[in-house]
């Protein structure tokens, strides 16, 4: 009898690097501190689900039925958005395997020329004209790639994302350029529908004092006292920060761009991807092409490895020639430890202190998200989470 | 899509790879640089060559278009609360199928015969054109191995 060896199939997710978490097969993309964004979904649910019972029905026959209607709809709306911002890959540019490092790392050596020995070899950077602008392309060591210009590294995430603008734990993801229109639609509806209710919550007890007395109002609606509170804290974080993302909109920069300051200042670059007209800006952010995913998630691995291992690559010099495991992770330390986490630590944690799009309670949202802090691997959840589908 | 091999041909190695990056000089829309690799110039010919990355230039740029039809699909899709998105196809993912044609064809009709093979950009994170060169090993001639390489292409 011979033993049957029966192989699982196995997605390419779930090898993926980077501190993300898979669900549903690869289909849904997410950060790995998930607890703000429960948060999040059980504020908007909850206020609402509030409106639906206490208010609507007064309102329904006392005003219009249009109201509850017009309600459902726009909490549709911003669920979409949301889970859509959440659940979606930012803009995630995969790691470079180990030929593509190779090559880029001679032509580094190449254009640096001998370091003597003892002295710190150059920072790793890349000019090239945009627009008639000279931008810095950043190397990533991380990632073993120069990072494409407006890309940036999340170290919460640990990956390099495409037109980074900032990782926000309320909807636990990073944000960047295939999520970003969602985002901001998620913060616009979200304003709209706070502004709703608590516009609503008012009429509601205006008109209900108007016949039984203010306080009888709100013994028998009391779900309104804590509607109105939400929606009076999220009024002022959300509003403000869907006017600071029509802003950066109507100049195409990034929060990211915008905190670096690399478009400020006289002695500082112009933007050069600014079309230095609004509108035209606003359509290419909102209205322009929805971008592919890069990252293959849901397509099976090869048995092997994808590298030919069959061959002797005689170009390769790199220790890992030997062993050609295609996404090896952390083998190398940088050589510039610090080149790039503090920049991309500090404004994904201030931006996400800062710009907080839900309710703000009496605790600040203090940016509880330990960027190294990895309770299960990537393999582990999303094995779990395959046994419960 | 028969982009990767080298594992299973005997007659074929792969000897090298040339990474042609980005052409950034217009801003981050996706255009690849059409200078051409030394490591090529005994390969091929440089017009075809370039004729291929300006092709795939054009595709792209076809797909990126910020025009009628984008802000359509952009104000349609944002209407259905883009679960549009679940059924029907975006523009770009459309382009990228004809690109992913265009590459298998031109790796049939010009890059195979020559011992190289393209791989389609967006295996690589839409960061480079990945081009391999294959050594023919062995007295087998160029013909078996060019053949072989080309049937593995059309799988």
């Amino acid at each position: 009898m011979s033993a049957v060896m029966i192989t699982r199939k196995v997605r390419k997710w779930e090898k993926l690097p980077g501190k993300n978490t898979f669900c549903c097969d690869g289909r849904v993309m997410m950060a790995r501190q998930k607890g703000v964004f429960y948060l999040t979904l059980f504020l908007i649910v909850g206020t609402c689900a509030l409106f639906f019972a206490f208010e609507c029905p007064y309102l329904a026959v006392h005003l219009s039925p249009a109201i509850p209607v017009f309600a459902a709809l726009l909490f549709l709306f911003v669920m979409a958005m949301l889970l859509r911002t959440s659940f979606s890959d930012p803009g995630v540019l995969p790691r470079a395997l180990p030929e593509e490092a190779t090559f880029i790392e001679m032509e580094i050596e190449a254009a640096n020329g001998n370091v003597p020995a003892g002295q710190r070899p150059p920072p790793r950077i890349r000019n090239v004209q945009i627009n008639n602008q000279i931008v810095k392309l950043k190397y990533c060591y991380t990632c073993k790639i120069f990072r494409p210009p407006r890309a940036s590294h999340c170290s919460i995430c640990d990956n390099c994302v495409d037109r980074f603008d900032h990782h926000c734990p309320w909807v636990g993801n990073c944000v960047g350029k295939r999520n970003y229109r969602y985002f901001y639609l998620f913060t616009m509806s979200l304003s709209l529908l706070t502004i709703y209710i608590f516009t609503f919550d008012i009429v509601h007890v205006v008109m209900r004092s108007v016949d039984n007395g203010f306080l009888n109002t709100l013994k028998e609606t009391p779900g309104t006292v804590l509607e109105v509170l939400v929606c009076f804290f999220t009024l002022w974080s959300v509003v403000g920060l869907t006017g600071f993302h029509t802003y950066l909109i109507s100049l195409n920069q990034t929060t990211n761009e915008d905190i670096k300051g690399s478009w400020s200042g006289k002695n500082r670059v112009q933007n050069p991807y600014s079309h230095k007209n609004i509108i035209k800006n606003c359509c290419e952010v909102l209205c322009g092409p929805a971008y592919p995913s890069v990252l293959d998630r849901r397509g099976v691995m090869q048995e092997d490895s994808p590298v030919s291992a069959t061959s002797a690559a005689p170009y390769s010099t790199s220790s890992s020639s030997s062993n050609p495991v295609p996404q090896t992770t952390k083998t190398t330390a940088p050589l510039i430890p610090n080149e790039h986490t503090p920049d991309d630590a500090k404004p994904s944690i201030a931006a996400s202190a800062e710009k907080s799009p839900s309710p703000k309670e009496e605790h600040p949202p203090a940016p509880k998200v330990p960027p190294l802090a990895s309770p299960e691997t990537d393999a582990e959840a999303s094995l779990t989470k395959d046994k419960t589908h | 899509m028969g982009t990767e091999m080298g594992q299973k041909r005997h007659s074929a190695s792969l000897a090298n790879k040339v990474f042609i990056q980005r052409d950034y000089s217009e801003g981050t829309t996706c255009k690849f640089q059409t200078k051409f690799p030394s490591e090529l110039e005994s390969r091929i010919e440089r017009t075809l060559f370039e004729d291929t990355v300006k092709t795939l230039n054009n595709y792209y740029a076809e797909a990126e278009k910020i025009g009628g039809q984008s802000y359509l699909e952009g104000c349609l899709a944002c209407a259905t609360a883009y679960l549009i998105f679940l059924c029907v196809e975006t523009r770009y993912e459309k382009v990228l199928k004809k690109i992913a044609k265009y590459i298998q064809e031109q790796n049939e009709k010009i890059y195979a015969p020559r011992g190289l093979l393209i791989t389609d950009p967006i295996e690589r994170g839409m960061r480079v054109i990945e081009i391999s060169i294959y050594e023919d090993r062995g007295s087998s001639g160029s013909s078996s191995g060019s053949s072989s390489v080309s049937g593995s292409t059309a799988r």
